[in-house]
């Protein structure tokens, strides 16, 4: 019974801790832009499929496709940013809703018409898959690896926030977008430079999802709520927030459907009514 | 009930010494955690008055208006509008009750004309801004008062011009307008000659000095052309807290004020 | 003093002492207008055989209108309407499959229904962000999309809601296969929506609904209470989409699950932004023009059609702001050359 409980909480923060890499850059460019981008599974889309093309028609490992997932969806982000996103930086959000609307639907019809519509298969490298036991638990492998992962690529945004100049700057902006330009900050290579760092993660993400997520071409309408609601229960614009969304909403997901699999799907909706009447702004929210 | 303020003789003309001020505070202070926004301000403005609300930056003007306003409530202390405590009464309600405000950045209804707004403005007032099923070109009424109103402020001829394409200054003028739709006893103007450079103000002034004798005003203002053309009388506010009031004579002449501003460049 | 004839002769569009004429929202029917209600019942005579069609065209249209109202009108971007466009139609159908096929009556019990849905979720929706507000929109639609899933004994589930038999409208006329009475009964019903929706549209709580669009911060310093307008407009706009939702499935007497899915919401929004959001007719418009290119391009590949239809809202939301009518409106003001 304990073990059951220890192995849904397992897999609940793995799967948050998937939400957090892929949501923290739509976190901050909604934060930092104010800018809702729905076509952000897009781009944790395409970090997918380049690694499971890599593995299957190149031979790529695992381990090695994963930055390159990262850094082609990285490239991606920063080719559209520069193209497309920053002429609506000011437009209303009606328009940026219906814009990334419009890239969802071009990049979903793409990528059916490029991989058909099926899931991908995948088949994790043999050191990821299978269990481990510890204090008497069973764990998939693969969660622990999730979970490390994803520790790791936390601590390091967060040092890149805190400690450097870059981060410093990044912080500000959010904070003031105006007063900051007025200080000489760069705004538009900060917003460059954090939408495909957003993507970056968003890709790499996408890449280490597939067993956990599925791939298919719908998968950025799938998962688009999941990603609008750490954002908007973690409050926008914060790393803790994002974080702390995430992986409640991935334990209260991963129980529901455990333990009360006719209503499962339910839970996170009903998270969501109570966490906006509780904190309309977060749970760490951006004072607006 | 507290007395009000003593009145210096001659320092409201027209206005009956000892009679009830309209705007009233008592020990209003605001902090921001540790940062004291405004510390116990009392203010008393009597009914017709033409107050202003000086201060360097960041002396906490715009904070207390919107204290006054029922953006944020105080921190500690209280508001009275005429006999009424309405320090914890919501916006919409206080405009309700007489107590109207212009933005120091004009918020305006960019895709309306001013025609259009100011109608609004007055509609929401005689509650027929809930009424579906009549068009607007049938509140007669309405559509008359907001052409009044527009004419006061020599703005008739952009009745049907869309507040987004108006001249800077007729916007400033747009935000008057707005306000004094809502028929207020008190008007609390922020900076109404804000952005309008010293040589185009004219057309401002001739509408400030045309304002209803009967509207009391009190206006934060750095402009000080316009402080001493219209001011009866004068608050100084300095780090959050009162640091003195008078007439304009007094308060030009005192040499704690002379200090504040000693080396502050003038913002226009 | 003015007179109130002077105003009067001003808004019959003469000028008064001089100047121009006053621009206000009026109630006259200007001829496009009265164009386009003429050629909808004249489609009835001169296009037999597109009936159906033509009453699904006009459906969608009010189901449109209704999001205008909330998105164009006040400002509120919902991602979940079909929430109540599905929930107007499962009432409707639900109470025609359980004996009761008077069609009046079932538009209006759906009305009520899709009602009682709005009014419940609007204050979650009036309080929020925008992002909030999306949020919150998606996921009900989607929470109700999941209930009319796994209610599928009472909703029929992935097979949809069939044996829906409707009575005569009136007690005159009978639902026909070809359609004749569904495109009457459809045209008749839009068309006293729309004028109600359209004097709402003009008058000064359609023009509070605009002053929230343009400046909600402006709205409580004039006294407005912002929310309870909100939740007036957003209850309103549900009743309309459910009447909708009921009308489709009483002329089609099948109700699926694809009412209440994500797919409609979207497709709703691209029809709207395409037709041009807060014109009123934009919703008419976007519906006809989509669904009659949707019917002509039926036989290409799904995967096409997505893929063309995503670049036409990125070309519009860059190039053509205004959607269809926005830019009929751009071209005749460049021609008149007004000076705005």
């Amino acid at each position: 019974m304990l073990g059951h409980l220890i192995g849904v909480l397992f897999d609940g923060v793995a799967y948050g801790s998937l939400l957090f890499v892929i949501s923290i850059g739509l976190s901050v460019t909604m934060g930092l832009m104010n800018f809702v981008n729905l076509a952000h599974g897009a781009f944790a889309m395409l970090g997918g499929y380049v690694c499971v093309v890599l593995m299957t028609q190149s031979g790529v490992p695992f381990l090695a496709a994963l930055p390159i997932a990262f850094v082609a969806s990285a490239a991606v982000g920063m080719l559209l940013e520069r193209t497309l996103y920053r002429r609506l930086y000011r437009a209303t959000h009606l328009e940026q809703v219906m814009f990334s609307i419009g890239l969802v639907f071009m990049s979903i019809a793409a990528a059916t018409w490029l991989f058909g519509p099926s899931q991908q298969p995948m088949r994790l490298p043999a050191f990821l898959r299978g269990q481990l036991s510890v204090l008497g638990v069973d764990i998939g492998i693969y969660r622990l690896f999730l979970i490390g992962v994803v520790a790791v690529i936390t601590v390091a945004l967060h040092l890149t926030l805190v400690r450097t100049r870059f981060g410093a700057q990044v912080r500000a902006a959010v904070d003031n977008p105006v007063a900051a330009a007025g200080l000489g900050i760069d705004v538009d290579r900060v917003f460059a430079v954090t939408f495909a760092l957003g993507s970056g993660l968003a890709g790499l993400g996408g890449g280490l999802g597939i067993d956990v997520l599925g791939l298919d071409p719908t998968f950025p309408l799938k998962y688009v709520v999941y990603f609008l609601l750490v954002v908007a229960v973690g409050g926008a614009g914060t790393i803790k927030g994002g974080l702390v969304a995430a992986v409640v909403l991935g334990v209260a997901d991963v129980a529901g459907k455990y333990y009360v699999p006719e209503i499962g799907a339910f839970i996170i909706y009903v998270l969501m009514v109570v966490l906006m009447i509780a904190f309309p702004a977060g749970l760490y929210g951006k004072r607006t | 009930m507290t007395t009000p303020a003593p009145a210096h003789p001659g320092a409201h003309p027209g206005v009956q010494a000892g009679a009830q001020p309209v705007l009233r505070t008592t020990g209003l202070s605001k902090h921001f955690g540790a940062f004291k926004a405004n510390s116990d301000v009392d203010l008393a403005i009597p009914a017709g008055a033409r107050h202003a609300l000086i201060g360097p930056n960041g002396a906490g003007k715009t904070t207390l208006i919107n204290l006054l306003t029922g953006v944020f409530p105080p921190t500690a202390g209280d508001v009275f509008l005429g006999d009424e405590r309405i320090t914890r009464l919501a916006q919409h309600e206080r405009v309700k009750r007489g107590l109207a405000r212009t933005f120091q950045i004009n918020t305006l209804f960019g895709g309306l004309t001013v025609l259009e707004s100011v109608v609004l403005a007055i509609c929401e007032r005689d509650g027929r801004a809930g009424v579906w099923h009549r068009t607007v070109a049938a509140q007669r009424r309405e559509i008359d008062e907001a052409l009044a109103l527009l004419e006061l402020l020599r703005l008739e001829g952009d009745a049907n011009t869309l507040t987004r394409n108006l001249a800077y200054g007729r916007q400033r003028l747009t935000e008057i307008a707005l306000a004094l739709a809502t028929r207020p006893r008190i008007l609390l103007l922020d900076e109404p000659a804000a952005g309008i450079p010293a040589g185009e103000s004219a057309e401002l002034f001739a509408a400030i000095a045309g304002l209803p004798k009967d509207v009391t005003i009190l206006f934060i203002e750095h402009d000080m052309e316009l402080v001493f053309r219209f001011a009866q009388r004068i608050t100084v506010l300095v780090g959050g807290r009162v640091l003195t009031e008078g007439a304009p004579a007094q308060i030009a002449a005192d040499p704690r004020v002379r200090e504040v501003y000693l080396g502050e460049a003038q913002h226009g | 003093m003015r007179e109130g004839t002077a105003t009067e002769r001003a808004l019959a569009g003469e000028a008064t002492r001089g100047e121009r004429a006053l621009r206000l929202p009026a109630d006259r029917w200007h001829a496009a207008e009265i164009a386009f209600w003429v050629g909808a019942a004249a489609a009835y005579f001169a296009f037999p055989n597109y009936r159906v069609l033509a009453s699904q065209i006009l459906i969608t249209g009010l189901f449109a209108v209704s999001l205008d109202l909330i998105l164009g009108y006040a400002g509120i971007v919902s991602l979940g309407h079909a929430a109540f466009f599905g929930a107007g139609a499962y009432a409707a159908g639900l109470l025609a499959s359980h004996g009761w096929g008077e069609p009046l009556s079932g538009l209006a019990v759906a009305a009520a229904v899709a009602a009682a849905i709005g009014f419940a979720t609007s204050f979650l929706v009036v309080r929020g962000s925008d992002l909030a507000r999306l949020m919150v929109t998606l996921g009900i639609g989607l929470m109700l999309f999941e209930a009319a899933n796994k209610a599928s004994s009472i909703t029929g589930g992935v097979d949809g809601l069939s044996g829906i038999e409707m009575w005569k409208v009136l007690g005159l006329y009978a639902f026909d296969l070809a359609g004749s009475t569904a495109y009457l009964y459809s045209l008749a019903v839009v068309f006293v929506l729309f004028v109600l929706v359209r004097r709402l549209v003009h008058s000064p709580f359609g023009l509070s609904l605009r002053g929230v669009r343009e400046n909600v911060r402006r709205m409580p310093a004039l006294g407005a209470p912002v929310s309870r307008r909100l939740v007036a407009i957003y209850t309103a706009s549900a009743a309309i989409a459910g009447v909708a939702g009921a009308l489709l499935a009483q002329t089609t007497q099948f109700v699926g699950l694809d009412t209440l899915g994500f797919p409609r919401s979207a497709d709703l929004m691209i029809m709207l932004v395409l037709g041009g959001t807060g014109r009123l007719y934009g919703g008419l418009v976007g519906a006809a023009v989509f669904m009659t290119a949707h019917h002509y391009l039926s036989g290409i590949n799904p995967v096409y059609w997505q893929f063309w239809l995503g670049l036409l809202l990125v070309l519009i939301v860059l190039f053509a702001r205004g959607g269809i009518l926005g830019a009929l409106a751009a071209l005749r003001d460049r021609r008149e050359g007004r000076a705005r």
